[in-house]
């Protein structure tokens, strides 16, 4: 075919296509505006309905350290600090072993065909319901993490991180079963990014004399640093927001301790246990403490943006 | 030849159609006979099994009638009741007056069942009834009496072993009817407990952890050695944990089953509007810890059908459903409550 023909086939499009093509255009337009309209009518909903108790207890909500529905006087402190510690026991264990996964996954250590597999059931992790988590967490890992429990109090037990005896549910507990679940995403997520990097990268640092230990660590983790950042910080947002395997392990205590064997609560396992039965400031101070939630996930999305443009810088 | 293709492809659509409305119109030709009926409740989990077995023992016998009850707590019952989502609530505390006042169609309320909270222990070589005076009691949930062989405990069970061991409570983590039955308990008999913590479905437990859900507690208890918690004896019950016998008001230390149930039960009068707490009864043989647990229905339902439902599952619940409450491990109504109920239940306009 000359090239004159195929000019001939591009035909002038009709008044109907360009029409089709706008309103496809602003659909789009409208679907990403609605999906962050949902978030700020979450925000004004929750904030609506937490206002009497902002009202009443102010910025002290945050530092107040008694939950207390027959005195009304609510804080959220404990449950602040179980959030932020049993999310921050899960990122120390699972960033280790899934990075390490991730690297395993995306170089050529294993035949394709078992690294497949490998992939496939890391990614069925993440099919498994919290519920089952919880129910394992209550029957396998509270039992396991007894015996661990007991020597860290015995000999470790002047740090305050360990200065109770273990009882079975408690931060740790809720910390380990929280790391396998946010495990597959971290993972996932890093390999992909690993595996997504260009070859030439990898070829580059082999032809200056690169070992394969310097190429992974020196190369390739930095190169592919702002996706596993953002795997880490999806992941970081499950471990905040995860509810049911973390009511179930945690112990549901309100009161303030340091001890990560201690039982402990968090902001969503707090709202999932007492929303149903709360009335009037209660709820509301309910809503209050998911709006401190909403916060912190924020926050930890903004500062996972900032080290993100400075390592790329 | 497609032409052709789609205009027998419309035939038999329109083919189809008609089918479909023939087969429905039948279907609702037969239905007339006996309309089916669904009624929705929700409320309280404490009577939950009680009330899934009645109403499922009801379907098998009428299954044009179903009832679905949901289990989502005493509080969220009373709101959605108030807000006419369902057809009837349920709840462990009685709607208070100014609750009642919410609700444009009037309230009955029903004390469908009673039950008997029972403190579960899990102290090892301790299968039976171990005593716990009333001072221990409120002590251990105060979080000051701390070992299992502690004199307060050792000197009313003189034959029993205690060992040295941690006392671990066990909560609700959820607000709950039966923790609110246990802390006014509590609060009666500790002063202590009255100024510091106070009473209500979800308190600010001085120690312990917090199970979710009657099965909770109790799936906590057996597995941590030391636990002691307050279960409703239904969920109790099954899983054979055993149970203390708790000094009553008048000295005695008794056994909860559905006698003693009973006669804590018969301390307290029900008044007209059958809205009445047994708090700390009093009395020969008396279970201290037992309570009613009531039915929210409207006077007035716009659905006629719905309201005569109503009355005749409640109806029956009240006498054959009674008769499955022990086995439940509920406290069957005595038949002199059970008149007072049915009067109640009359009040429904249908």
């Amino acid at each position: 075919m000359t090239a004159a023909t195929s000019n001939a086939d591009i035909q002038p499009r009709s008044s109907t296509d360009k029409l089709l093509d706008q309103s496809f255009s602003r659909l789009t337009l409208v679907c990403a505006f609605s999906v962050a309209a949902v978030l700020v009518w979450i925000a004004i909903v929750v904030g609506i309905q937490a206002l009497p108790a902002m009202q009443k207890f102010g910025l002290g909500f945050l530092t107040g350290t008694k939950w207390n529905s027959a005195k009304e006087t609510f804080g959220a402190l404990p449950m602040i600090y179980g959030t932020l510690v049993s999310s921050l026991i899960a990122l120390l264990l699972a960033v280790p072993t899934g990075l390490a996964s991730a690297i395993v996954l995306s170089e050529n250590f294993l035949p394709r065909s078992i690294r497949t597999t490998l992939v496939f059931l890391i990614e069925l992790l993440a099919a498994i319901p919290s519920i089952i988590y919880g129910f394992w967490g209550i029957f396998v890992v509270i039992p396991f993490l007894k015996g661990i429990g007991t020597w860290l109090h015995q000999y470790l037990g002047w740090l305050p991180l360990f200065s109770t005896p273990p009882i079975g549910p408690g931060m740790l507990p809720a910390g380990v079963v929280l790391s396998i679940m946010i495990l597959p995403i971290l993972t996932v997520l890093s390999r992909d990014a690993l595996a997504s990097l260009p070859s030439d990268l990898r070829s580059g640092a082999y032809s200056v004399g690169s070992t394969r230990w310097q190429t992974i660590f020196k190369i390739l983790i930095p190169a592919a640093f702002s996706g596993i950042v953002s795997g880490i910080m999806l992941s970081l947002g499950r471990a905040l927001g995860e509810t049911m395997a973390v009511t179930l392990v945690i112990g549901n205590s309100n009161d303030l301790n340091f001890s990560l064997l201690a039982p402990a609560n968090t902001i969503s396992s707090l709202v999932v246990s007492q929303f149903s039965e709360a009335t009037g400031l209660q709820k509301s101070s309910l809503m209050y403490a998911a709006l401190v939630l909403f916060a912190i996930t924020l926050i930890v999305n903004i500062w996972a943006l900032i080290i993100v443009r400075k390592v790329k810088q | 030849m497609i032409n052709q293709l789609l205009a027998s492809r419309r035939s038999l659509f329109l083919g189809l159609v008609l089918l479909t409305f023939t087969v429905t119109s039948c279907l609702g030709l037969a239905k007339g006979s006996e309309p089916n009926v669904t009624l929705i409740g929700s409320g309280a989990t404490f009577p939950a099994p009680l009330y899934q077995r009645w109403f499922s023992e009801y379907n098998k016998q009428k299954p044009a009638i179903q009832v679905a009850y949901q289990a989502v707590g005493s509080g969220a019952g009373i709101e959605q009741f108030t807000q006419g989502t369902v057809d009837f609530g349920a709840s462990d505390v009685a709607m208070k007056d100014d609750e009642i006042k919410k609700v444009k169609q009037g309230v009955v309320l029903l004390p469908m069942t009673a039950g008997t909270i029972v403190i579960g222990y899990n102290v090892p070589d301790q299968k039976t009834g171990l005593k716990l005076s009333r001072k221990a009691l409120g002590d251990i949930f105060l979080g000051k009496l701390q070992k299992w062989n502690d004199p307060a405990i050792a000197k009313v069970n003189p034959d029993a072993k205690l060992p040295d061991l941690p006392i671990i409570v066990v909560h609700r983590s959820e607000g709950s009817g039966t923790t609110a039955v246990f802390t006014k308990l509590l609060s009666k008999i500790s002063p202590e407990w009255k100024e510091k913590v106070g009473d209500g479905k979800a308190v600010d437990w001085p120690t312990g952890v917090g199970g979710r859900g009657n099965e909770g507690v109790a799936a906590l208890v057996q597995q941590i050695a030391g636990a002691i918690g307050y279960i409703e004896y239904g969920y109790a019950k099954p899983t054979k944990i055993p149970v203390a016998n708790l000094e009553n008001k008048s000295g005695q230390y008794v056994e909860p089953n559905t006698e003693s149930a009973l006669k804590a039960l018969a301390t307290a009068k029900l008044p007209d509007n059958l809205r009445v707490f047994i708090t700390d009864p009093e009395g020969e043989g008396v279970y201290p810890l037992v309570t009613y647990t009531w039915i929210m229905a409207q006077k007035q339902y716009e659905d006629k059908v719905k309201a005569k439902t109503l009355k005749e599952v409640m109806t029956w619940s009240l006498t054959e459903g009674q008769k499955l409450s022990e086995e439940m491990g509920y406290v069957p109504l005595p038949q002199q409550t059970v008149e007072k109920v049915k009067a109640a239940l009359a009040k429904i306009q249908a």
